[in-house]
């Protein structure tokens, strides 16, 4: 009884002498300034140059909807495409083939193998660019160990190519699926698998009508976080392939850099503008999915 | 039951040990038998010397320090005041921590880009000028700091809001304040040891995120670790996987000392 009188009375007195002192929002202040300015001002100028078209006779800008429609044809649209299906189909593989590996490991009875199976999977998840591309270059390029060793060329094998892309983001996107399924799979009871069988359900009918549908919004919550990873990356592309496979981070870079026409830096701005909305859309999928499954593992 | 399954759980990881560590051996290799030279290390014997490696990864290293430093000066007062008193902004910092999830790098570099781009536009005759001039200095470019900065804010959030959630912020607040401790004595005495872990997580994060920046350095002109090894490879095929391998391992040895001493957060390992 003592002890709490005491805290409350701490505690009121520690009001009243915050009341007098500065407010704490005020500690909140530098941060919300850092970002204005340090996220803020290029999100607005890429906002506002993906609407504005300059004329470079006059110099004068105008407000117009052309970058936007521009970047949505021609090579712009195939690169946008690109991205997509090659986003869309290596996060596809990555789930099919993160599932079972990562059931593997919770099915497992051996602490030591699924410590380091995670372990390693949130190192390789945070493993991409550069590096990552060269390893893969060194393994399975024009003049990579295997592909020497073993004449893959002959068979018509080619690391640059869209299917290569897709081999090398399975690297980093195998193992975030394991993070990201891992806890939903922990959450699967064994009491439900032993009713479903006690009641004469085969190991697939469980499996379909029981796992599938509760790990559902968990699956579907990494499928998005993986697309937008996979969505988002450029290093790794850009070491390995350069342009031969068409990609929309590839080409804004290119934009960037002025390695193509005058004029064309807004379309650029244009297709961030689409790389954004693209990704906005995914978080707008993962996060209530994430609520959802989040809500399925507490229950 | 999980006896029957034996056989296809060794299968599933032997076939996914095969996919991962392929590509680590075969680097290996690739790197120690040169065509034509039989086994040698000289990749590695030539990467101290070789030229802008170590100006590149002092660099890397300087941003990594000044990014660490400045994230978490701005976010731990402001996390830290927000569980005190001000619990009604909490939602906004929330909303304003994940928003760069939304943007990736290369379309966030292409605002800066722009941005940098109306210093000699528009601003040429005042003296913001002279900042931007002053943030694009190559020998320490200050914007590069400002990017990493917004770029780490999801993960470093994520790392310290789970920290504070474990403590009861309000009851160390007050019973070092009624111990006669001020407001920075507070923070710095009795929360800051107690955030230890979740200070470390964040601080590795970023420090793994800097290291392996490369969209943001290379699409702004400047030449950090990243850039370093991306160049290399052009003319040196050899040494650049050697490099790539070592920085590997390097990460890796950053991420085990990060799961040995942050704890079980995981997922904030992961870039969301």
């Amino acid at each position: 009884m003592t002890a709490t009188l005491t805290r409350a009375d701490v505690a009121s007195a520690a009001s009243q002498k915050r009341r007098r002192r500065a407010p704490g929002w005020l500690a909140v202040v530098p941060l919300l300034a850092f970002t204005a300015v340090a996220f803020g001002l290029p999100a607005i100028a890429m906002l506002n140059g993906a609407f504005t078209v300059k004329d470079p006779a006059s110099g004068v800008s105008s407000y117009t909807a052309r970058n936007l429609s521009d970047s949505l044809q021609g090579p712009y649209l195939t690169a946008l495409v690109g991205s997509v299906k090659l986003s869309a189909l290596s996060a596809l593989i990555a789930a099919v083939l993160g599932l079972p590996l990562a059931q593997a490991v919770v099915s497992s009875r051996s602490r030591a193998l699924r410590e380091a199976v995670l372990t390693a999977s949130g190192v390789l998840a945070n493993f991409g660019g550069v590096p990552l591309a060269f390893a893969f270059v060194a393994t399975l390029g024009n003049a990579g160990v295997l592909t020497v060793h073993l004449h893959l060329t002959d068979h018509g094998w080619n690391l640059y190519s869209f299917w290569g892309l897709v081999l090398v983001y399975l690297y980093f996107l195998i193992p975030l699926m394991v993070l990201t399924i891992t806890p939903a799979l922990d959450g699967l009871r064994a009491q439900w698998r032993e009713a479903a069988l006690n009641n004469g359900a085969t190991g697939v009918q469980y499996w379909r009508f029981v796992a599938l549908p509760v790990l559902a919004p968990s699956l579907l919550g990494g499928l998005v976080l993986l697309f937008g990873s996979a969505f988002a990356a450029y290093a790794t592309a850009a070491a390995m392939v350069g342009s031969a496979v068409p990609l929309v981070t590839l080409q804004i870079a290119d934009a960037i850099s002025g390695n193509v026409l005058v004029g064309q830096e807004n379309v650029a701005l244009a297709l961030s503008l689409d790389m954004v909305l693209v990704a906005g859309v995914v978080m707008a999928v993962y996060l209530p999915l994430q609520r959802r499954s989040a809500r399925w593992l507490d229950a | 039951m999980a006896r029957r399954l034996t056989p296809w759980r060794w299968a599933v990881l032997g076939l996914a040990a095969l996919y991962f560590l392929v590509p680590l051996g075969a680097s290996v290799v690739f790197t120690v038998d040169v065509p034509g030279q039989g086994v040698t290390f000289d990749a590695y014997s030539q990467i101290l010397s070789a030229d802008g490696f170590l100006s590149s990864l002092v660099l890397s290293l300087e941003l990594a320090v000044a990014t660490i430093a400045a994230v978490l000066l701005l976010m731990v007062p402001a996390l830290v005041a927000l569980r005190l008193s001000a619990p009604k902004l909490r939602p906004v910092v929330e909303i304003v921590c994940s928003l760069p999830l939304v943007v990736p790098p290369i379309a966030f570099v292409a605002g800066i880009a722009t941005v940098l781009k109306w210093g000699p536009d528009y601003l040429s005759r005042t003296p913001l000028f002279e900042t931007f001039v002053a943030i694009q200095n190559p020998t320490f470019p200050v914007v590069l700091v400002l990017a990493y900065v917004v770029m780490a804010l999801p993960f470093v959030y994520r790392a310290l809001d789970a920290g504070l959630r474990a403590i009861d912020v309000r009851t160390l607040v007050e019973a070092a304040r009624s111990c006669g401790a001020n407001w920075p004595q507070a923070l710095v005495r009795a929360v800051l040891p107690n955030l230890r872990g979740a200070l470390l997580n964040a601080a590795f994060l970023t420090l793994a995120l800097v290291l392996g920046e490369f969209t943001v350095a290379r699409l702004l002109g400047y030449e950090p670790f990243a850039v370093w090894i991306y160049n290399v490879g052009g003319s040196q095929a050899q040494m650049s996987v050697a490099v790539s391998v070592l920085s590997l391992l390097v990460t890796w040895a950053l991420l085990l000392a990060l799961a040995g001493a942050g704890g079980r957060d995981r997922t904030a390992s992961s870039r969301g």
